[in-house]
């Protein structure tokens, strides 16, 4: 009698420890959001998508950051995904159980979880020591390094939920694989690795510290990709530690736009993910 | 020529992780063949005497990763255990995007979160509290001395827990699910109540998952970069409160890269970096084998 009675105060007490924990992380969600969107929306206007980044203590707006994030992303993007891609799409066709495949699927881990920072001091030591200086062609070849990883993974797991009946039913016809890959696989698994893409760029679009060492920032409207470029995450955290208001104001929204842009992104690419995966079951 | 054109790709993978390494260890060789060991070992960080040394970085980060994972790992355990046992299903859904939008969520938000908000709540309400009740106490009381600056060790710690929660939790959710439902269902035939058949039969069953998921998340909080840089204090400094400015490997790296000047400073961060790879390799290098290891196991028994 005493036993089970103290097995139904063990039991209530710890699932009432597990509500309170969902609790706590909802909390901080909730309350990371309410203070983006507090301190985001206050500093909202035109002026943000139509003026430079201004000098210490006057108005201005992010159009040359949001334009160098824009551009960075899209070559980095540009780069990597399609080497992300053709890598997945070995390890899923090719690769199959064999140890080459195996190591190049664990490495290939590592790097999806490696320390961005990490990325950011070896672009800098391939790319920026040689050429002298910062670049925002630096700064986007060390986006790609960080898309690959993520768009090889995707890849490799979409591709798998091809059903193998309509790879067989392709080489039945007498297709090589190659054209069993590009004309049957790729167009059935289209929107997974669209959603691969999506979650491409929601990463790549917040990363700082790897932006630090080789983009670097500047104060100017530049289109040139041979000099330092100004971009949301940079500009974010070289305003908001200065003291001047109208720069931290700059950073909140810059964080703002940011955050809608990736949690945008993701919520599309789940989207993507749900619509497909009931498709492929049947 | 197709599948050539794959293999290369994928053979670049590796070519990737070779040239971080070579690349990294050829910026550290100034710094590494100028201190020797004494990189390791010394405290000192002096910009102007060109006398470097990692000791600060490297106790800063081994001793927020640790923080903030006591804290993590019991809330995401109880998150798991919520979304996979006890969450309605209408209210599954929902939670489960909550949670992987606020691991979406990029670190520098977290960072500018921490201190304007995050950092100043604690310095009023918390910190102050701490030394008062607990500073006198001894041996803890180590821990909780001088004035409440709000940044510090105390507040990078609590930052990173909430940042690497939901990489925990979602593993863990997903290590979860993995569970035949006859096992589940026989212990509760057995009688045993819900928290029974967590303790005694979904976590030994799961345990190399488990581990994985907290291995991974540990990772994520060594080599954390942005959220720990806004509110850490940037202190080349070892001391034993918690509430004091510190510093850690990542946080030097990105606070001094750019205003580095002369080469043996500049070599001096690349070696802490290296020693930051090497350290969340070991660890992302385990977490992934308990993972794999997991996924076989999952589908030999599926």
């Amino acid at each position: 009698m005493k036993r089970s009675f103290t097995r139904k105060v063990t039991n209530v007490a710890a699932l009432a420890l597990s509500v309170g924990a969902t609790g706590v992380g909802l909390f901080f969600l909730g309350a990371i959001l309410w203070t983006l969107l507090k301190n985001g929306l206050a500093g909202m206007s035109p002026h943000l998508f139509t003026q430079m980044t201004p000098p210490p203590g006057s108005a201005g707006g992010l159009l040359n950051a949001i334009f160098g994030s824009a551009v960075m992303t899209v070559i980095g993007i540009a780069v990597g995904a399609p080497l992300g891609v053709l890598a997945g799409t070995y390890l899923a066709e090719y690769g199959g159980n064999s140890k080459l495949a195996a190591v190049i699927r664990f490495v290939n881990d590592v790097l999806l979880s490696a320390p961005s920072i990490i990325i950011g001091l070896f672009v800098y030591q391939i790319v920026v020591v040689p050429m002298g200086h910062f670049s925002a062609i630096a700064g986007a070849l060390a986006l790609a390094v960080i898309a690959i990883p993520v768009t090889v993974r995707t890849t490799e797991d979409m591709l798998r939920l091809v059903p193998q009946g309509m790879k067989d039913a392709s080489t039945a016809l007498g297709a090589y694989p190659w054209r069993t890959t590009l004309s049957v696989i790729y167009p059935a698994a289209r929107s997974g690795i669209l959603t691969g893409l999506l979650l491409a760029i929601a990463r790549v679009s917040g990363e700082t510290a790897p932006l630090l060492f080789t983009a670097l920032n500047n104060q100017f409207w530049s289109r040139d990709l041979n000099a330092p470029m100004a971009n949301l995450p940079v500009v974010i955290y070289q305003f908001a530690q200065s003291p001047y208001p109208e720069w931290q104001q700059l950073a909140w929204s810059g964080a703002l736009l940011i955050t809608l842009t990736i949690l945008t992104l993701s919520i599309f690419a789940r989207i993507v993910v749900s619509a497909l995966q009931p498709s492929s079951r049947t | 020529m197709f599948r050539g054109a794959t293999l290369t790709a994928a053979v670049l993978v590796l070519v990737l992780l070779g040239g971080v390494t070579i690349a990294l260890l050829k910026g550290a060789w100034p710094a590494l063949s100028h201190f020797k060991l004494e990189f390791l070992t010394r405290q000192i960080w002096n910009p102007v005497t060109e006398k470097f040394g990692a000791l600060a970085p490297i106790y800063g980060t081994l001793v927020t990763s640790l923080i903030a994972m006591a804290v993590a790992i019991p809330l995401s355990f109880g998150i798991s255990i919520f979304l996979t046992e006890l969450c309605p299903a209408w209210l599954k859904r929902p939670v489960g995007v909550a949670v992987e939008l606020l691991a979406a969520v990029p670190s520098i938000i977290f960072g500018i979160w921490g201190m304007f908000v995050f950092a100043p709540v604690l310095q009023r309400h918390v910190q102050p509290w701490l030394i008062d009740h607990l500073g006198p106490l001894p041996g803890v009381g180590l821990l909780f001395q001088g004035p409440p600056f709000g940044i510090g060790i105390l507040t990078a710690s609590l930052v990173l827990a909430i940042m690497v929660l939901p990489f925990i939790a979602s593993v863990m959710r997903d290590v979860f699910e993995t569970i035949p439902d006859v096992l589940r269902e026989s212990a509760y035939g057995l009688g045993a109540t819900t928290w029974e058949v967590i303790w005694k039969v979904v976590l030994p069953y799961s345990r190399t998952g488990v581990v994985g998921g907290i291995m991974l998340g540990l990772g994520r909080a060594l080599g954390e970069t942005m959220a720990v840089t806004f509110v850490i204090g940037n202190a080349h400094r070892v001391s034993s409160s918690l509430l004091a400015p510190g510093t850690t490997i990542s946080a030097s790296i990105a606070n001094e890269f750019t205003e580095a000047v002369g080469d043996l400073y500049t070599s001096s961060l690349i070696a802490l970096g290296v020693l930051l790879f090497l350290i969340t390799f070991v660890v992302i290098s385990v977490a992934r084998l308990m993972l794999r290891r997991l996924d076989r196991k999952a589908l030999s028994s599926a």
